[in-house]
């Protein structure tokens, strides 16, 4: 018999995600990195809102500043202002990030789940998997922007153009890990026995991975999301740094970086602020990663 | 072990095939000509001829066929003759560059000396670094060492090379005035000093390259440590009365090299790909720095051969790792 003097438990039921938290909480970098992280994210989005000076107006007397009050990281050659640059900059930076995770997430775990679920498709999508692996993704992805950054341009304007052009690029080179981590989970999922349950009382295909799979493969989805991040934020800084991501006039951090390069010797301070904006985004993004993947890993949680 | 060697080398085939098929193709389907450059003022029958001449005539399959047989049988030949002075290859078309109208590898025989010191000396200066590191973290796990070393991987994942190297140049070329900041690539080693100003400029962008191999092998190594550090073979090899050195350094080791050695040959390719933007910011004129070139000139046999090249890096490096590790640990030799 259980002790029934005390029928009522005394702590209230605790969900899943609150010990989630918990673990994530004495992660110390983890921690930090998800708060600069957001930060980052509020400053980049909300800033120019409360910042007065536009990203593109030009004041051509007030040029090649140091940092001042008016403007606290100097202006550019033109007289810009570098801090609403930089907001500017960031805005691009971080949408490609994200959009471009977001679609090799979804490529990434449709051929995972597809790939273990379904034990005729495996064989094929594995290969192309390897295969894709196999692709130089760096000089592929500069060819790519070198013959479609003209046509998508002219079809949907220049900005527009090529931010499809880069999150699409990114995300159909960075789902292969995705794909190959969802996958054996997937396939370690396929034997358990409440998936035998839901089998034998009739749930179809579709409904199983959506109501049983995917909920269980969510936490290697939402850690290699973030990685995800980094890798695109970095890739889209290279591409514009090499000359061959957005247009001169359009500020990302990868461009403020190439552009300050040319003033290297006279202004060596102002590669440091986009620089420094990259690594430290994605240094927060790979901590937050870090400290996300122990608290979703059931066995390290609670010890 | 010989037909496992066999059976990967004849996976590779298709593999590469396919791969040759992927960058063809996208040259091939991307929109814009090659003609666009050509003045209005010429007449048509002219420009078709140009065309022609250029290869751009024909259907899609034999120029494939045709570009394949020029990498696959001619270039190989040129190799050949070009060694032993014989000529195979003579009047054989070759794949010529539509910028210098040279053949395409005789530019890239060119080239490849520079990237392979830059890249070559940064892995080894890269590895040298990483396992010392590896080892010392994974045996003291949680100590300030390893809390640091942590870290540092961490900054290298996440520092991309355009920031360090640009960075490495404002403090250690502008502000102290140590090293060059643009390699020279024609300077020429026959005595001291110029050994000196060789080993100067190469110092930049090989540590540059170097800090992001580090991170990478260190975190692997302390990995591989860790999961050999608690195996029983070590507790029985600490009872026999065997030194602490002889068993870190000679049972756990010799068992976590396995994993590693791997990791070192797979990714070789991706340092190749990553010392594309290290030549950029260095303005080394190596494979990488002609590839940028040779795609802002539209330059396609050129794009279309460097691209096959990494790809052809890739592939190799697979396999040398696959048989890497079939060599090392007979338990993963499934005949």
């Amino acid at each position: 018999m259980t002790d029934l003097s005390n029928p009522v438990p005394s702590t209230p039921p605790r969900s899943q995600w609150l010990n989630v938290w918990d673990q994530f909480k004495t992660h110390k970098g983890a921690l930090w990195g998800g708060i600069i992280f957001l930060l980052i994210i509020t400053t980049v989005f909300l800033g120019p809102y409360f910042w007065s000076l536009e990203a593109t107006h030009i004041d051509i007397r007030a040029r090649n500043q140091g940092p001042s009050l008016s403007h606290p990281f100097g202006t550019d050659q033109l007289g810009r202002d570098t801090f609403a640059r930089m907001m500017a900059g960031g805005r691009t930076s971080v949408s490609v990030g994200l959009a471009a995770m977001l679609l090799a997430l979804f490529l990434g775990s449709f051929v995972g789940v597809v790939a273990g679920f379904f034990k005729r498709l495996d064989g094929p999508l594995m290969r192309l998997t390897d295969l894709f692996l196999a692709l130089p993704l760096l000089p592929l992805l500069l060819v790519m922007m070198m013959l479609f950054r003209d046509p998508l341009n002219a079809a949907f304007g220049p900005e527009r153009g090529i931010f499809i052009l880069i999150v699409g690029a990114i995300g159909i080179t960075s789902w292969m890990p995705t794909a190959r981590i969802v996958r054996s989970d997937v396939l370690a999922l396929k034997e358990r026995e409440f998936v035998l349950a839901a089998r034998s009382i009739g749930t179809t295909n579709t409904r199983m991975i959506t109501r049983h799979i995917l909920p269980n493969v969510l936490s290697p989805i939402m850690v290699s999301a973030t990685l995800g991040i980094a890798t695109a934020i970095i890739t889209e800084s290279a591409l514009s740094f090499l000359g061959l991501g957005f247009p001169p006039d359009f500020p990302t951090w990868g461009r403020l970086l190439f552009d300050a390069t040319d003033y290297l010797q006279q202004y060596p301070e102002r590669v440091f602020w986009p620089g420094m904006a990259i690594s430290l985004t994605v240094l927060s993004v790979n901590y937050l990663g870090d400290g996300l993947r122990d608290a979703l890993d059931p066995r390290i949680r609670g010890r | 072990m010989l037909t496992f060697t066999i059976r990967r080398l004849v996976l590779a085939v298709p593999t590469l095939l396919f791969i040759s098929l992927v960058i063809f193709l996208l040259l091939e389907l991307a929109p814009g000509d090659p003609m666009a450059q050509v003045p209005l003022t010429v007449p048509p029958d002219v420009k078709e001829k140009m065309r022609e001449a250029l290869g751009l005539g024909e259907p899609m399959h034999i120029r494939f066929w045709k570009w394949l047989v020029q990498f696959f049988w001619i270039e190989p030949q040129v190799l050949v003759d070009h060694m032993f002075g014989t000529s195979f290859s003579q009047g054989d078309l070759r794949v010529i560059s539509w910028q210098t109208r040279s053949p395409v590898m005789d530019i890239v025989i060119q080239r490849i000396p520079q990237t392979l010191w830059v890249v070559g000396t940064a892995y080894i200066v890269g590895i040298l670094i990483a396992l010392p590191i590896g080892i010392y973290s994974a045996y003291r796990q949680y100590s300030w060492f390893d809390q640091a070393g942590t870290f540092v991987s961490m900054v290298g994942f996440s520092v991309p090379p355009f920031f360090s190297g640009v960075l490495v140049i404002v403090i250690f070329s502008v502000n102290l005035g140590w090293f060059p900041s643009i390699y020279d690539t024609t300077h020429v080693v026959n005595d001291w000093d110029s050994f000196v100003v060789q080993l100067k400029q190469m110092i930049m962008p090989v540590m540059v390259l170097a800090l992001q191999i580090t991170a990478q092998i260190s975190r692997f190594m302390r990995a591989s440590m860790l999961d050999n550090l608690n195996q029983d073979y070590v507790r029985t090899a600490r009872a026999k009365g065997l030194s602490e050195q002889t068993v870190v350094l000679v049972h756990v080791l010799r068992n976590s090299m396995i994993p590693v050695v791997t990791v070192i040959a797979l990714a070789v390719p991706a340092v190749f790909g990553g010392a594309i933007i290290t030549e950029q910011v260095f303005k080394v004129n190596g494979i990488g720095q002609l590839l940028i070139g040779a795609i802002q000139a539209n330059d396609l046999p050129m794009v279309q051969t460097l691209a096959f090249i990494f790809a052809v890096l890739i592939v190799l490096f697979n396999l040398i790792a696959d048989v890497l590790y079939g060599i090392l640990d007979p338990r993963i030799r499934y005949e």
